[in-house]
């Protein structure tokens, strides 16, 4: 089957994100191994709190709605939606309207964190080269996701089709390059912007992504450690 | 019963000078890194006024403490689901601008000023974003010794209407008292309940409470939850700081550096033996006013037999409880009962304790000195109203107070008593009204008043040689994160 694939193809779309997911999970652990230190949220809600407020709530939970419909729409097979009852047209009309309305809150609560970020001048000294190319990949990957979506609002390319079983495949180590061939370019520039976004991912503050507290939920209030595991 | 052995402080603010001497040793030893400049570990506040960060009691802003729903202990922030919907904004963190924006001198630019019209000053610089500041317009201390008065003075959230009739500004009347404020190790601390990443833990074998710098992600709940502002954010490294008890010193059995450095020797260090299975029940005692005889109640006599098994059960060590038999707070706390928490009603149950400030007396009554029939009404006629002490240690309990400033009178007039040969004509009854013996009394005035350096600080060290090579790593413990300092590296020259 890889013989009728040109290289690119092949780089683009099985190569790439291979390397793009070796990157991220060594990555992580990488970094969790050596520099724990600098793993935070990387709050700068002690320097400035309203434009936050507003910006920070509207991106994170717009890209939390935005994530769940990738879910549904990638990782749960075309052929489960139909057996839930879901035809085409109204599986489109969903994801176009929940689509428009999350991604367009995450970009809202985006623009003011970047303009907040550049704009007040003590969030500006507290933030690194990481912080401010976060939020250009972040922006990037939105705007072209937005892009992608609105190109596709009539529904005549079918990524449940396409684009949703290469991704199974890449992630169930099958891989199948073909299948993005004749996938439009918004597309694709959104999927090669979300690979930069993952490669980068480890070296920056958005690994608190992988810290959101789940062991909170039965932990005690009240925690004791040990100076020093007495050795027996 | 589960005995664990818990390092408390005590510090006498009848004899605090507000020197600030703690806040400055504090403050070059543990927070002159970039990031903490704003922070003080240990602070010393003027009261009545409105504290660091600014109204820091105001607990309907910032959400401090616990407090009892329906009989059940709870955070006064919110539940888990509450820290789980605003993770993302904390709508109770408090700004730096709450504490102050740090800033330094432009000291360069004396030396460098070309010749001018004027003489060459050296301007404020924000620590932060290393701009000019035009105006300062709050800093460390800014109403100390009862600055700016009554503008500040009566935004203390300790005095409402009520008692605002009641305070004069009158020189005469006017009074203020010093409070230093460290983080007070608590047994039932709000900061820890609070965090999400579980960062922030209590010391088995001393109960210091620390953040660990690993497991912190810089959620910030911690920084809302604890009621009395100690635990800090730091911009910089974007996680969570406070005090940490000078645990290096005190594993080597000296005293934290405020202590140690305290001009008026007025702060103690010793451990306490505290009921671990009973602290929940104390903290949701109902009664505010009850608290403290609750957390009292958690306290065992280290001299007891009985304790001195349950602590051997508990794997406690003989050099601790040794030390326990000797603890100056202790005594303080339990033994003689004249020191009290900051704010009980917070219901974090503190381990830094005070000693009430006595003031002096506004009435012209003392033409002769007291009679000893006039000493204990007197007290409710000293400078500081009783009900303004009650409220800030006693969660409102008047009686409590007024039982310790009965007490340090009496101490005092038996001792003068003594020191002019009287003290077979002095009155008993005064000693069994307040509960002490001349015995007692005399151990108490040698502990607040002249107590060295062993009496004060009764401190065991921690035995290292169990589970590392202390050899090996001598040099490798503190913090990492300072980065280096690119002129004084001597191999630059």
């Amino acid at each position: 089957m890889l013989a009728y694939v040109s290289k690119l193809d092949f780089l683009l779309w099985v190569a790439l994100p291979y390397a793009v997911i070796t990157i991220f999970i060594l990555g992580h652990i990488y970094r969790y191994l050596t520099d724990g230190f600098s793993w935070t949220s990387k709050s700068s809600e002690l320097l400035e709190k309203n434009m936050l407020r507003i910006g920070s709530m509207a991106f994170h939970y717009g890209i939390l709605m935005v994530l769940i419909g990738h879910f549904i729409g990638l990782i749960i097979p075309k052929s489960w939606h139909e057996a839930f009852g879901l035809n085409d047209h109204l599986y489109h009309l969903i994801a176009v309207v929940g689509g428009l309305l999350s991604g367009l809150f995450a970009l809202f609560g985006l623009i003011v964190l970047t303009y907040r970020r550049f704009s007040v001048k003590r969030v500006l000294a507290a933030s690194s080269l990481g912080d401010k190319v976060v939020l250009g990949v972040l922006l990037l990957v939105v705007i072209l996701g937005l892009l992608a979506t609105l190109s596709n609002i009539g529904g005549q390319f079918d990524y449940r089709t396409t684009i949703a079983p290469w991704l199974r495949g890449i992630l169930t180590l099958r891989p199948d390059p073909t299948l993005m061939q004749d996938v439009p370019v918004l597309f694709k520039l959104h999927i090669l912007a979300v690979m930069l976004l993952l490669a980068i991912w480890p070296f920056t503050r958005l690994v608190h992504v992988l810290s959101v507290p789940i062991a909170f939920i039965w932990r005690t209030p009240i925690i004791f450690r040990q100076r020093c595991p007495e050795r027996d | 019963m589960a005995l664990k052995a818990q390092l408390s402080m005590v510090i006498n603010l009848d004899k605090c000078i507000g020197c600030h001497t703690c806040s400055i040793t504090c403050k070059n030893t543990w927070t002159n890194r970039e990031g903490t400049e704003y922070m003080w570990w240990n602070n010393v506040e003027t009261k009545p006024g409105i504290g660091y960060p600014k109204r820091w009691e105001d607990q309907n802003k910032y959400r401090g403490g616990w407090k009892l729903e329906n009989g059940q202990l709870k955070l006064r922030l919110g539940g888990k689901l509450f820290e789980y919907i605003n993770i993302f904004h904390n709508p109770y963190l408090p700004t730096i601008d709450d504490y102050y924006e740090p800033w330094d001198y432009d000291y360069e630019n004396l030396f460098k000023a070309k010749e001018s019209k004027f003489q060459p000053v050296a301007r404020p610089k924000s620590a932060i974003t290393g701009e000019y500041m035009d105006k300062i317009q709050w800093g460390p201390n800014w109403e100390d010794d009862l600055a700016g008065s009554p503008e500040y003075m009566l935004k203390d959230p300790n005095i409402d209407s009520e008692l605002e009739k009641e305070i004069t500004l009158e020189f005469e009347k006017t009074f203020f008292y010093y409070l230093p404020r460290l983080c007070n190790h608590c047994l039932n601390a709000a900061c820890m309940a609070a965090c999400p990443s579980g960062a922030i833990y209590k010391r088995e074998e001393d109960g210091i409470v620390l953040v660990d710098q690993e497991v912190c992600r810089g959620w910030r709940f911690c920084i809302s939850s604890c009621p009395y502002k100690k635990v800090y954010f730091n911009w910089h490294t974007q996680k969570a700081e406070k005090c940490i008890f000078c645990y290096p010193r005190i594993e080597a059995g000296l005293p934290t550096v405020c202590s140690e450095t305290c001009v008026g020797r007025i702060r103690y260090i010793g451990v306490i033996f505290y009921d671990i299975d009973k602290v929940k029940e104390a903290a949701s005692e109902p009664d505010e006013a009850k608290l403290v005889e609750a957390q009292l109640k958690l306290f065992y006599d280290p001299n007891d037999e009985a304790t001195v098994k349950e602590a051997e059960k508990a794997g406690i060590r003989y050099d601790w409880i040794e030390a326990a038999k000797r603890s100056p707070t202790y005594k303080l706390i339990k033994e003689f009962g004249v020191a009290l928490p900051l704010h009980p009603e917070y219901r974090t149950l503190p381990m830094v304790w005070y000693v009430p400030p006595l003031s002096p007396i506004l009435q012209t009554m003392t033409k002769h000195g007291y009679s000893e029939y006039e000493i204990f009404p007197a007290i409710d006629e000293m400078r500081i109203p009783i009900k303004y002490l009650a409220k800030m240690f006693a969660g409102g309990n008047e009686q409590l107070v007024r039982n310790i400033l009965k007490k340090l009178l009496v101490m005092r007039m038996y001792m003068r008593a003594k020191q002019l040969g009287r003290e077979d004509k002095f009155n008993q009854n005064l000693l069994k009204e307040v509960g002490l013996t001349p015995q007692m009394v005399e151990e108490m005035y040698r502990l607040l008043a002249v107590a060295k350096y062993n009496e004060r600080f009764v401190i065991p060290t921690t035995t290292k040689e169990k589970y590392e090579n202390v050899y090996r790593e001598q040099g490798l413990t503190g913090y990492d994160y300072i980065p280096p300092c690119d002129f004084c590296n001597p191999q630059q020259g």
